[in-house]
Formats: structure tokens, sequence, C-alpha cells
């Protein structure tokens, strides 16, 4: 396994491919359904450092507030990530991300996103919220906590070894098209349908 | 009856079981999906999985982040007042939340605010059902908002799938809904299915199907043999833990069956993440607490 410091080159990340297991260190931000909405709306300077270059987690944390008012992750697994498939492809240009990182995978428009802008979606386990909690060791700042509540809010974080797969390259390849269209032709097999 | 506030005290940790520790056949089932696994991302996931239980257990902490939505099914001998479990357990819902046993869960759907505290309109759902035993007992999942989006109800007949009112049809469709789901429900998943009952009747039977111990065998000899050609047919299909591809998609179908209308033939289906998250207790007249696997 290779581990991959962020933020990340666009030659580095041209240079994953489908199938790769990575562990992640550095520097990145969190962010889900009403952060990419607010994202699109205009461009959001304050968060546009945490982005250049370095990746969005799609995940809703549950986090615990300490007493010098510094936060830590208690519980931090990837979420559903088709859902930004809306809006991830123009994110990832107008910030010049060089990776998502989510679960189950996205569509044709965001693949073609990581194409155009040299960029990478990277699979985390899903549910293995205390593995992947383990592997953020500092919560750096937050933004849009009032407005979007904790699980929506932009955590910025500092990961280390933070372990993940490379299920959609920057040359077209998906594994999730892969397994998909596998497994719809065992169905109509099943079905007994023409294959 | 026992005061009140030793109800809540009880379902707070009925809700720190159900986050923090997997039920034991649930862990079997996933390592024996792990022993099935050769190699690649799938043998990889599955480890991270089972490493991700024990972790939570021993720390006592959350499995998912996504703590998911309390449905629980509270049975309770005459004279109990359902308004008062229902104060409990919600009390017990925000007291969780502080604890971080929970995540705040509750969006406000008008405003898109969070209601902070993990309780809010429909949340937790629960189910009341008076029974003949003076003991109150409570059944609970957490069910997660990955794998609820794609539970679905498919209606009968469905050309596309060759699927007619019956038991052949019932396989199509859930084959269809395996397929369907992919590895976004957090494959390995559970599917609990209903067929017949109305739009909201069945639903709800789906989800009661997930409380049923993952081996057990339905008493109904022909839903029995469905679940078992289920399963194995839904490993065929190849989608694998996380949707990776493996031979681990599901790890148990549990069916069940409500009368219909003569016009309605519906099949519902509830997908459970491998976090199968659920808990169990038993409480005596005079207050004494037995938990239940």
């Amino acid at each position: 396994m290779a581990e991959l410091k962020l933020p990340v080159s666009e030659e580095t990340i041209r240079g994953l491919e489908v199938g790769d297991f990575v562990e992640l260190s550095g520097r990145m931000i969190t962010g889900r359904d009403a952060a990419h909405t607010w994202l699109m709306q205009d461009f959001r300077e304050e968060v546009a450092p945490f982005m250049k270059d370095s990746v969005i987690y799609h995940c809703g944390p549950v986090v615990a507030e300490n007493d010098d008012g510094s936060y830590d992750f208690v519980a931090a697994g990837p979420t559903t990530s088709i859902r930004e498939e809306p809006y991830q492809a123009d994110v990832i240009g107008r910030y010049g991300l060089r990776g998502v990182i989510g679960k189950g995978g996205m569509g044709a428009k965001t693949l073609a996103g990581l194409g155009e802008h040299g960029a990478v979606y990277l699979h985390a386990v899903g549910g293995a919220a205390q593995v992947l909690a383990r592997a953020i060791p500092r919560v750096e700042r937050v933004f849009m906590l009032e407005e979007f509540g904790v699980p929506e809010a932009m955590w910025v974080i500092e990961v280390e070894r933070f372990p993940v797969m490379v299920t959609m390259d920057s040359h077209g390849g998906s594994l999730h098209d892969e397994v998909k269209e596998h497994s719809q032709a065992k169905l109509r097999e099943l079905l007994g349908f023409a294959v | 009856m026992v005061a009140s506030e030793s109800y809540i005290e009880t379902f707070v940790e009925l809700i720190r079981r159900a986050s923090t520790e997997l039920p034991e056949d649930v862990v079997a089932a996933i390592e024996e999906g792990r022993e099935a696994e050769n190699e690649g991302l799938a043998s990889i996931a599955l480890g991270t999985i089972l490493n991700n239980i024990e972790v939570a257990r021993s720390n006592s902490a959350p499995i998912c982040q996504d703590t998911g939505t309390p449905v629980v099914w509270i049975h309770y001998p005459s004279g109990v007042s359902t308004r008062g479990l229902r104060a409990d357990f919600e009390t017990a819902v925000r007291e969780a939340t502080a604890r971080k046993y929970l995540r705040p869960n509750a969006v406000d759907t008008l405003t898109g605010s969070n209601t902070g505290d993990g309780s809010g309109r429909g949340i937790p759902f629960l189910h009341f059902e008076e029974w003949d035993e003076p003991r109150i007992e409570v059944r609970m999942i957490l069910k997660g908002g990955g794998s609820e989006n794609v539970g679905t109800q498919y209606k009968l007949p469905d050309g596309k799938l060759g699927a007619g009112r019956d038991l052949e049809g019932v396989r199509r469709s859930v084959l269809d809904a395996v397929v369907a789901a992919q590895g976004m429900g957090c494959a390995p998943g559970v599917l609990g299915v209903c067929i017949g009952g109305d739009r909201v009747s069945a639903f709800e039977e789906s989800k009661r199907q997930l409380l049923r111990p993952l081996k057990d065998t339905s008493p109904e000899p022909e839903l029995a043999e469905l679940e078992e050609r289920l399963l194995r047919e839904g490993n065929e299909l190849g989608i694998g833990p996380m949707g990776f591809g493996g031979k681990t998609t599901l790890l148990a179908v549990k069916i069940g069956f409500l009368d219909r209308l003569p016009a309605c033939y519906f099949v519902t289906i509830s997908y459970m993440c491998w976090a199968d998250r659920k808990a169990a207790v038993s409480i005596a007249e005079g207050g004494g607490v037995t938990w239940l696997s």
C-alpha cells in the first residue's frame, strides 16, 4: 500500500488506477449535501484554500467538543456519494480538488470530471466509523457549523494513514461500472432472460 | 409499576448497546464472509469492518457515524401508559445523543436545520402493542440512512421483470432490488422483506423481519426455502462487500407476509447494512431488567 501526502499533485493523482489501495496523510475537508449546494451557489473563498489540491470527504461525523473549545471526531465513516452527483464534477473543477472520498461510487458526470480535472474517487469502507475516526487525529477548524449542523458542516481535518481504495480513476476506469454490468448480466441469467 | 426515570436509563443503555455492540450472529456471518473472500478489496473491506466492530465495542463508541433512526417495538401489559413510555424513550434518545452514542440525526424537513438533540417529528419511531404478559419488552433497530435509501417496494405484476403475483414474482423482485442497491446500502446487507400488506403496513413488517436472528428459519416452509434460495442467488450476483465485487453481498434474507387487498400485491424490501444494529430488553413488573439477544 502506498502512502499519499496531501496536498497532492495532478501528476501523482493521474498515476493512480482503479484497484489501488492507498493511505492518505495531511489536511482535507469534509462536505456533504448542504455543503455541495452551498459550494456551487457562489465561489466560497473561505474554504477554497482547504480544497485546492486536496480532497473532500463525504462524511457526517459524530463530534465531541472539548472544554477548550477544540473538537474531536468520535465516529467518522463515509456517507453515500451519489447524492452529490449533480454537483461533484463542477465542485472539483471550481475548487481544484484532486479527489473525493465517499462510499458507493459516483456516476458518469463525475467520472468525466475526474478525467478532465485530474482527480480520483476514493472509496472508504462504509460504516467503519471507528477505524476511520482513529485516522483523524486532529480537527483543525469548522465552517458553517451553525447553519448546517454537525453532520453537514465543513470540517477541516488532519488525517494520518487514512485507508481508501481507488474505485474511479482519471482514465475513465470505474470499479462501480464494472461490478454493476457484471451483476446485471448475472441477474438476467438468474431470471432466465436472454443474456 | 416502577418509576419512569428508571426506564430512561434502561432505554439509554439499550441505545448504547445497539449503537456500539453488534450482535454475535451478525459478527459470525461477517467472519464467514471474510473466509469466503480470498483477496483484493473485498477481503480488505471485510477485515476493516471486523476491526471496526471490535474497536467500537471496546471503546463503547458508535460502530457507524450514521447512528440511524431508532425503530422500536414495545410490548406492554395492560395499565402501562404508552404516553409515558414514549416520553421516556424520547428523553433517552436526547440523552444518548448528548453522550455521543447517537449523532444528532433529525433534520427539520422544512427549514433544513438539525434539531440538534436527535429527536424530531416521527423520530424515534415507536410501535406499541399491548400483550398478556406482566413485563415490558422493547426491541429496537438503528436503521441508517444509506441503507434506508436503497429500500424499495414493487407492485406486482411487473411485466419488465416477468414477475407475477406469486413467490417466483417475489424472488424476481428481490433479486432486482439487490442489483439496484449495488454496494450503496453498505453491503453485505440483511434483507427484511414483506409480501402483501399495504403501503403503510408493509414497510413496518419488512423492518420487523430484521429483528429475527440471522440463522433462524421461517415457520412457513415455502418462505424458508425462498429465504435460503435468495441468500444463495443474491451472493451469486458478485456485488460483494461495499460493491467492490466478491462473494459476500448478503448476510441473510428474512421474509414475512401480511394479507392484502384483492387489487394489491406489494413486495416491500428493507435493506439493513452490515452494521445490523439491534438490541432488546425485558423489564419485569418489579423493574428488573434482562437484556435479550
